[in-house]
């Protein structure tokens, strides 16, 4: 910044004030009506008992207490390790899976290679709904395709109950989610691997690197802003699974996260529900959470 | 160059790792198949205690039954903002067609509202996205350090302020409750800011020298510079926005303001056996998305590297 | 140039209008003011201009009803014919939308809060009454009430008024229909396992003894699961409740409908017998409505969630009445208890009106009641929900012989004097209901039961 001042004019410099906000603008509008000034609405709750029965109770300052009332809350905790869970786990193997798929396929011939991307890529085209609702029957405790098609080639001898038991539920939920977040990756993998700079790799080969060095040295540096790119994609859909859980779970056997959580909160017919103050608590802390997060793989990203 | 050795190790890898691509497409595949093949089965077959993995006889009977379930008019337009000049001070809306089954209307509904979040999104995401690259002004650390911030962010965290803020705007129960606040998602500026990056600053400073005016050199030089961007965009949108159940869920209170994944998600809880009938909605949920990613397919595959690698 | 700079001020201008609005709407949610009267007093404000055509006596022009599946009223076909029939006299139009038991309480609840919530909803007292009454969201109907109306309801059942009478007095709920829950066992599927000799097919009662005999036959016959305890979510609960409570004759609550008594050591004691069994699973994959989807497709040889709707028309798809899928009998039964009386779970179900604040709506609401709940259309809207009226006589036209010439109803009403205490009006029920599925969840999973159970129980006391 301190730069630019000294090499523009201040006339200059207001034009390009001038210019940049008009720009951002239209953009602007939408991002702090619908995302920013809301999010501060939510702050402000947090920090009051509002529940949405008001006609009756008028709404108070409670200061910090719903955050201290949430770190006592085992359901909370619950379910902000199930969302952590759901992160480490699908974030990592995402970008490992669709980086090995797409070394494996990019060489492959045009024809081919496209069907493969074409493949990988249905299950987010298919929608989350409608794949969210075949794989609940194909994961149906009595007569599933899953189970039938594990019985027949003699893998187990007694139905599992995949998502009525808190051993399994949340890891299918994670599989599925698996198969609709590796699509958009392996596009992006299997340009990024055609575009790295064959040159390089021709020297670092005459230089005597092994495979893997050249993997690590040269194509994936190239390939860092494609997995940043990557990172933020996924670790967005990670976030997103709350059509998996409500639809095939409802927060049960063991798959609660702060996500459905938080909604439970607010509609859910109980009598902590519209509980608007302590639901807003669990959205800031997450909020702060999800801030951090993104801010380390930029940092990370930035390093490298 | 290389030694025998290593090309036979080589080859039994490929051979290892085709073979499990082949099944991994396998599984990729299988969902889809079994919603297309459930949509068409007889009843006798959905209800089968033992799975039926090919219909015995290909039937119309989940798609009728689909569509004479409910109805709605074909189609109604909720005017934003109109309730500030109507004169009863209510939203207005403007209402066209016969009463078809409301499957129709939860389709209309949902490209409607998945394309207007596209173009919106698209318009203001190139603009910003220009600025942020391009234009040094201040407060742009600041800003783009908010987009990055907000990104990740899921939408459960602002869902109460967010329903407060529609019913004051009087947009619940609108498509506007659903595409304003993904037009606000900042996603694209990010996006966008990362090909903007790409273009040449000489070139931006020719056109300037050439007395170019901001919006001129915007429409002739940045817009075709970032077309593939916009792209690339323009489907990630489109889909996020028809996948954004939550939003859908929240905002949509009458049947024939639906979308078509909220309607099949409502079937499901409503009719938990007819499994058939799920398909058939599945399918048609389906159906229009695919289309828009066969037709777009090729664009996309393009558009997305390029501003991933510049990026 | 100039009109393009035109253009740009223009939409500063109205893109500031827009968010100045938008923060002025987000600023007040944050302060201590109910933002959610706002809407409603524009909603009022704007509704004497609808004063031109009205119907009559300043009611609105049109409302809406929100209704859950109870028998035919989640069918669009059936219920249009009720609301067309009610334009008709009135000239009010309906608007209908249907809610499922899954996520209907989270619709209902988002529209509260976004100041969209229907005028009138159908459901029972433990929604209408202990929750969103309680809650002060809902208009009193004492005005609807008469003595002879009351005579008539007390006729039938003397609970039902209680339950639809929140303690404060005000009542919230007009009833229209009634039933007892039971339960239903697939009649071949019990004659092939020889499990026949163990029910009463005559009074459709048995004995925990037979249950469990039978349960054992039906295991080694089928060698799977063959009734489930579902815990997914509290949509059927009522049927694992009387389950559970009826095996050894343990309490949910007290008589005085204050506290729950589910921590009863007998409630233990069934629960243990039924971990213990090899043919009954607990399954946190399904809630009511999935395990008689399952019962109906003949996998489940029993069904805990059922009722004379369900027995006439079998999980609402259209096939023989009384018969599943592959044509099985179903016999509905009462749930087994030690001396084969058991104590049935009532659902009673009528109509209530959210606060909208506006005059004319809830008074078309009200006129929409009357037409539905006490009038001679009262036995249409009775067949359409397919349950046993809850009053004698409507409006003058007499209701006790409606059903005279439908053979399933005369027989299910065998299990109509069974009918237990109306408890789901207890204080905190709505919490009651969320830790009977999640302790149900945890016990099927293998915790310790007392443990559970009395954790559960004193959760639902919140303790």
């Amino acid at each position: 910044m301190a730069k630019n001042r000294q090499t523009m004019s201040r006339a200059l410099q207001r034009r390009e004030d001038i210019a940049g906000y008009l720009f951002m603008l239209p953009s602007l509008i939408f991002f702090l009506g619908f995302v920013v000034i809301p999010m501060f609405v939510c702050i402000g709750y947090s920090l009051t008992d509002a529940t949405m029965h008001q006609q009756q109770t008028a709404t108070q300052f409670v200061g910090f207490s719903n955050f201290a009332k949430l770190f006592q809350d085992k359901t909370f905790l619950e379910a902000l390790r199930n969302t952590f869970v759901i992160v480490i786990v699908s974030v990592p193997t995402v970008c490992a899976f669709s980086l090995w798929v797409s070394s494996a396929i990019y060489k492959l011939s045009g024809p081919v290679l496209s069907a493969f991307r074409c493949i990988f890529y249905l299950p987010v085209v298919t929608g989350s709904v409608a794949v969210t609702v075949v794989w609940k029957w194909m994961f149906d405790n009595y007569t599933g395709i899953i189970n039938t098609a594990l019985k027949g080639i003699g893998v187990i001898d007694k139905n599992i109950n995949f998502l009525g038991d808190s051993k399994w539920a949340l890891w299918c939920i994670i599989l599925i989610l698996f198969t609709t977040s590796v699509g958009q990756p392996i596009v992006l993998y299997v340009s990024a691997l055609g575009n790295v700079d064959q040159g390089l790799v021709e020297a670092a080969k005459v230089d005597g690197a092994t495979d893997f060095q050249v993997f690590w040295k040269i194509k994936w540096a190239q390939m860092m802003p494609t997995t940043l790119y990557i990172l933020v994609i996924t670790t967005i859909n990670s976030f997103q699974c709350f059509a998996l859980i409500q639809l095939l779970t409802s927060g049960g056997s063991g798959t609660n996260t702060v996500m459905y959580h938080i909604y439970y909160m607010a509609f859910k017919l109980t009598e902590q529900a519209g509980h608007f103050g302590y639901a807003n608590a669990m959205g800031v802390v997450l909020a702060i959470f999800i801030g951090i997060l993104s801010a380390l793989q930029f940092r990370l990203a930035k390093e490298k | 160059m290389k030694t025998n050795n290593v090309g036979s190790k080589t080859t039994t890898y490929k051979v290892f790792s085709v073979i499990i691509l082949v099944i991994l497409a396998f599984l990729f595949v299988f969902p889809l198949y079994w919603i297309v093949t459930g949509a068409f089965k007889p009843a006798g077959d959905i209800y089968a205690q033992k799975p039926v993995w090919w219909p015995s006889e290909w039937v119309m009977d989940n798609f009728n039954e689909l569509l004479a379930k409910r109805s709605a008019p074909l189609w109604e337009l909720h005017i934003p903002f109109s309730q500030w000049f109507s004169e009863d001070h209510r939203p207005v809306v403007f209402s066209a067609g016969p009463v078809v089954p409301a499957a129709f209307r939860w389709l209309i509904n949902a490209v409607f509202m998945a394309a207007t979040a596209m173009i919106l999104t698209c318009l203001t995401a190139a603009m910003a996205g220009y600025a942020l690259a391009k234009k040094r002004f201040r407060g742009r650390a600041i800003l783009f350090g908010l987009i990055i911030c907000a990104m990740a962010l899921p939408k459960q965290v602002i869902l109460i302020p967010l329903l407060k803020e529609m019913n004051i705007l009087r947009f619940t129960d609108t498509l506007w409750a659903v595409i304003f606040p993904t037009v606000g998602w900042p996603f694209g500026v990010f996006l966008m800011k990362q090909f903007s990056e790409s273009i040449p600053g000489e070139i931006l400073e020719a056109a300037r020298v050439d007395g170019s005016g901001e919006i001129r050199t915007f429409g002739t030089i940045v817009l075709p510079m970032v077309k593939p961007g916009i792209g690339a965009l323009a489907i990630f949108t489109f889909i996020n926005c028809w996948n954004d159940y939550f939003m859908q869920l929240i905002m949509l209170t009458s049947g024939s303001n639906f979308t078509m994944p909220l309607g099949v998600a409502t079937l499901q809880a409503e009719t938990s056996i007819n499994m058939g009938l799920l398909m058939a909605g599945a399918a048609l949920a389906a159906l229009p998305i695919i289309i828009v990613f066969l037709i777009f397919q090729k664009y996309f595959t393009q558009g997305i590297t390029m501003g991933a690698v510049k990026g | 140039m100039k009109n393009i700079r035109k253009a740009l001020a223009l939409m500063l201008a109205l893109c500031m209008a827009v968010s100045l609005f938008a923060c002025s709407g987000g600023g007040g949610t944050a302060e201590s003011t109910p933002p959610a009267t706002e809407p409603a007093e524009q909603q009022s404000e704007a509704q004497p201009t609808d004063g031109g055509d009205e119907p009559s006596g300043g009611m609105a022009k049109s409302i809406t009803l929100w209704t859950y599946p109870i028998g035919k009223w989640g069918n669009e076909e059936e219920v249009l014919k009720m609301t067309s029939a009610f334009t008709e006299a009135t000239g009010i139009e309906v608007k209908v939308e249907y809610l499922a038991y899954t996520d209907g309480d989270d619709k209902v609840n988002s529209a509260l809060s976004s100041g969209n919530a229907p005028d009138l909803i159908m459901e029972g007292p433990e929604r209408l009454v202990a929750n969103w009454g309680a809650n002060g969201h809902m208009v009193d109907l004492s005005d609807l009430f008469d003595s002879t109306d009351m005579d008539e309801i007390n006729a039938v059942n003397e609970g039902v008024m209680k339950a639809c009478t929140h303690t404060s007095g005000a009542i919230y709920e007009y009833p229209l229909v009634m039933t007892a829950h039971c339960m239903a066992i697939n009649k071949n599927a019990f004659e092939a396992a020889g499990a026949l000799e163990y029910v009463d097919l005559e009074k459709h009662t048995w004995t925990t003894e037979n249950f469990i005999k039978a349960v054992e036959a039906l295991y080694a016959e089928y060698g799977d699961t063959v009734g489930a305890v579902y815990c997914k979510g509290q949509g059927g609960d009522q049927g694992t409740r009387a389950l559970v409570n009826n095996m050894y004759g343990g309490t949910f609550t007290n008589a005085e409908h204050t506290a729950y008594t589910w921590d009863d050591p007998l409630n233990v004691e069934a629960l243990e017998q039924l971990r213990g069994m090899d043919g009954i699973a607990f399954d946190a994959s399904l809630e009511g409505g999935d395990e008689i989807a399952k019962f109906y497709q003949g996998v489940l040889k029993m069904a805990f969630c059922w009722n004379i709707a369900q027995q006439l028309d079998p999980n609402s798809a259209h096939g023989d009445p009384g018969k599943t899928v592959t044509g099985d009998d179903i016999v509905f039964m009462a749930f087994p208890s030690k001396d084969g009386t058991a104590k049935l779970q009532g659902g009673i179900w009528g109509f209530g009106i959210f606060d909208s604040k506006d005059a004319g709506r809830i008074a078309a609401a009200k006129e929409f009641i009357k037409f539905m709940c006490d009038s001679e259309h009262t036995a249409d809207a009775v067949k359409t929900a397919n349950y046993f009226a809850v009053r004698t006589k409507a409006g003058g036209a007499d209701l006790s012989n409606i059903w005279a010439d439908n053979e399933i109803m005369a027989e299910y009403n065998v299990l109509m004097p069974m009918l237990g205490d109306y408890y789901q009006v207890t204080t905190n029920w709505a919490q009651a209901r969320t830790s009977w599925w999640n302790m149900l969840q945890k016990v099927g999973e293998g915790a310790d039961v007392a443990e559970s159970v009395a954790q559960y129980a004193k959760e639902a006391s919140g303790g």
